[in-house]
């Protein structure tokens, strides 16, 4: 029997990678004043709008998608009855 | 010269006939020669139009080499022998068979450089697909599998009208750009959209690939849609309409993805996804769009095959593909998680992948052009493909909850199969210029710049920061065992529906004309027989009063008389002796 992987089961090891993983987060935003930029329009002058931007995007992907669940959603035997 | 010996396609489809009467590795051994000798082929072929067939005063071009259908031809060879590879201990001839049919079709819609040869190519693609939801051998298969070819015959019909039309108009078979302007135009815009899974003409795809085996997906995610990017690229470049549509379905299909729990499923909304920016490439026709159009699909068909490839494992190994019954699978099966991981960061376009060289192409096309609004929903996109393609697929899959499922990693092909277009993936995303150098334009284009870089990395990490937070938060939707409504729902409940209705209706109709008209007729003939009768008996009783018959004779004689009328054996000699009575009655009454 192969040995399995039990990396994630340890919470500590979730919390280290969540740490390393907020860290990046900030990393990221820093690093954004020590690059020459070029905008490609004018909003993208603005730091972090990236991250902002994407940021707000998945959460008003989530948001709609909730709503369209309740549109769009049947039960798995739908087209069968 | 090698290069003219034989085109590609038909060393695929003349190769694919072959296949049931080998065994074994022998079997094995001569499916991957297929795709080894093709690629030879086209290396040493020469550019230009090659490989040409006199066909009833036609010319048939099997061969328009040149860059665009070259790098496409490359890729395709290359994910036929990936595919062919993974699928290699499949005990199925039908499969082995149809795939390579499949991939051959492929090639020959690439290289055509005529409509007689790409419509001929086109319905053995359409043909050779279905084979391959069929495999799956299921209830649920061969339905979608029969929705999937009566979809693709009306798209076909399509392209078929058009070609006749076009032809008619310009009396030449060979195409080249074409452009919308004119019915002709139209029709084939519209067949080679349905292909390319185009909303709304999207709904097949998402509807009869995930059916597939764990193994015929990975072929059916490549060819089809691609081949149909391609025609779009060769024939309507710059067309403005395919900056909207590819918006739409860069936008559209990410919310899909995000709520449906059939892992296959997610990863085939989010290929109409990625095709949107292929078409928001063509659209747009400028070297740099175009040029993004084809890296993308090419870097596309790598990293969604890998992607495919590991779910198709997940699938062969456990025999659920469905977000509710797996998770935790990263415990036992460390390599398909991995490549599936380098897959997700691929299609996620994270910097240091394939996907990161190709679809910034495609998105500073659009800076470049001043779409401001297009730009925004891409990037929309970006991050939502993170979240569905990036995210949510390893996640739910490898993470996530663990299901208690302990299933091994695959046979060493599939793994070889998936190391390779993991490989791929990670060679073109950190040296990007030996694709580049593929791509139909000379285009100056510096993926990696500082700027560049940190924006896509803030837009991806932040994204998964939402996720983060909101799984963390219990605010991310549940995946449910349940199944989204699409725009297939127009042809399997109002199709239905409307089935019905005509059938209750004009059928109604039918049924209601049916009876009357025979109650008429059966009158009528009811009518002119008892006529008949009455008329006969008239003249016989007046005769046989004649005669003297009288009472009881007379009723015995009127009886039997009417009994041989309605059953028709009457003497011939009475027959003939009433009519000469009734000539001879007229004669005296007149």
């Amino acid at each position: 029997m192969k040995k399995e992987l039990t990396l994630f089961d340890k919470p500590k090891n979730v919390k280290i990678l969540l740490i390393c993983f907020y860290c990046s987060l900030v990393v990221l935003v820093i690093a954004e004043f020590f690059i020459h930029p070029h905008p490609a329009f004018y909003f993208e002058q603005i730091k972090g709008f990236s991250a902002v931007y994407g940021f707000f995007s998945c959460v008003l992907l989530i948001f709609l998608a909730k709503l369209l669940r309740m549109v769009v959603m049947k039960k798995e035997d739908y087209y069968d009855r | 010269m090698t290069g003219n010996l034989m085109p590609p396609a038909l060393i695929f489809i003349a190769g694919a006939l072959l296949i049931p009467f080998l065994r074994g590795k022998i079997q094995a051994g001569y499916m991957l020669l297929i795709p080894v000798v093709s690629v030879l082929i086209l290396m040493n072929a020469p550019t230009g139009r090659i490989w040409t067939l006199d066909f009833w005063g036609y010319t048939l071009i099997m061969g328009r080499l040149d860059k665009l259908s070259l790098v496409f031809g490359y890729i395709f060879t290359i994910m036929a022998f990936l595919g062919i590879l993974f699928a290699l201990k499949v005990k199925d001839n039908l499969q082995h068979v149809s795939a390579v049919v499949y991939a051959g079709a492929t090639l020959g819609v690439v290289f055509a450089g005529d409509f007689l040869t790409l419509y001929l190519f086109w319905e053995i693609m359409a043909v050779s697909s279905t084979f391959l939801i069929l495999a799956s051998r299921t209830d649920a298969a061969r339905k979608a599998g029969f929705r999937y070819i009566l979809v693709h015959l009306v798209g076909g019909l399509f392209l078929l009208a058009g070609i006749v039309l076009y032809i008619q108009e310009t009396g030449t078979t060979a195409f080249d750009y074409i452009g919308l302007s004119g019915t002709a135009s139209w029709l084939i815009f519209i067949g080679i959209a349905l292909n390319a899974a185009a909303i709304p003409l999207h709904a097949w795809l998402p509807d009869a690939y995930p059916m597939g085996t764990p193994t015929s997906t990975v072929f059916l995610s490549a060819f089809t849609t691609k081949s149909a990017v391609y025609l779009l690229i060769r024939t309507f470049p710059g067309t403005e309409l395919l900056i909207w549509i590819g918006a739409f379905m860069v936008f559209v299909p990410i919310f899909y993805a995000v709520l449906e729990n059939d892992i296959r499923r997610v990863l085939a909304y989010s290929l109409l996804n990625q095709i949107g920016f292929m078409l928001v490439g063509t659209g747009i026709g400028s070297q740099l769009a175009l040029n993004g159009a084809v890296a993308h699909a090419f870097c596309h068909i790598l990293y969604k095959g890998l992607l495919f490839m590991a779910a198709g494992s997940v699938l062969q190994m456990t025999g659920k593909i469905k977000c509710t019954e797996i998770g935790g699978l990263y415990k036992t099966m460390p390599l398909t998680c991995l490549f599936c991981m380098v897959g997700a960061a691929s299609i996620s376009a994270f910097p240091l992948f394939s996907g990161f060289v190709s679809k910034s192409m495609v998105v500073t096309a659009t800076v470049e052009e001043h779409l401001v609004l297009v730009y925004l929903v891409l990037q929309f996109a970006s991050a939502g493909v993170f979240h569905h393609a990036g995210i949510k697929v390893p996640f739910f899959t490898f993470f996530g909850h663990d299901s208690g499922i302990r299933a091994k990693d695959p046979s060493w092909n599939m793994v070889l199969a998936m190391g390779i277009a993991a490989f791929a993936c990670i060679f073109i995303g950190v040296f990007p210029q030996p694709l580049y150098n593929l791509l139909p334009f000379t285009v100056e284009y510096i993926p990696y710049t500082g700027a560049h870089v940190v924006g896509q990395l803030q837009l991806l990490m932040f994204g998964a920061l939402a996720f983060a937070l909101l799984i963390l938060s219990g605010y991310y939707p549940p995946e449910i065992k349940s199944i989204n409504l699409d725009v297939d729902w127009t042809y399997r409940k109002l199709g239905s529906a409307a089935y019905r209705f005509l059938d209750r209706s004009l059928n109604t109709v039918n049924r209601r004309t049916e009876q009357g008209l025979m109650s008429v007729v059966k009158g009528g003939s009811t009518f002119f027989r008892q006529i008949t009768v009455h008329l006969i008996l008239f003249f016989s009783v007046n005769l046989w009063l004649v005669l003297g018959y009288r009472d009881k004779h007379l009723a015995l004689k009127k009886q039997q008389l009417y009994n041989d009328v309605v059953q028709g054996t009457l003497p011939v000699g009475i027959g003939a002796a009433a009519a000469v009575s009734f000539v001879v009655l007229i004669y005296v009454l007149t």
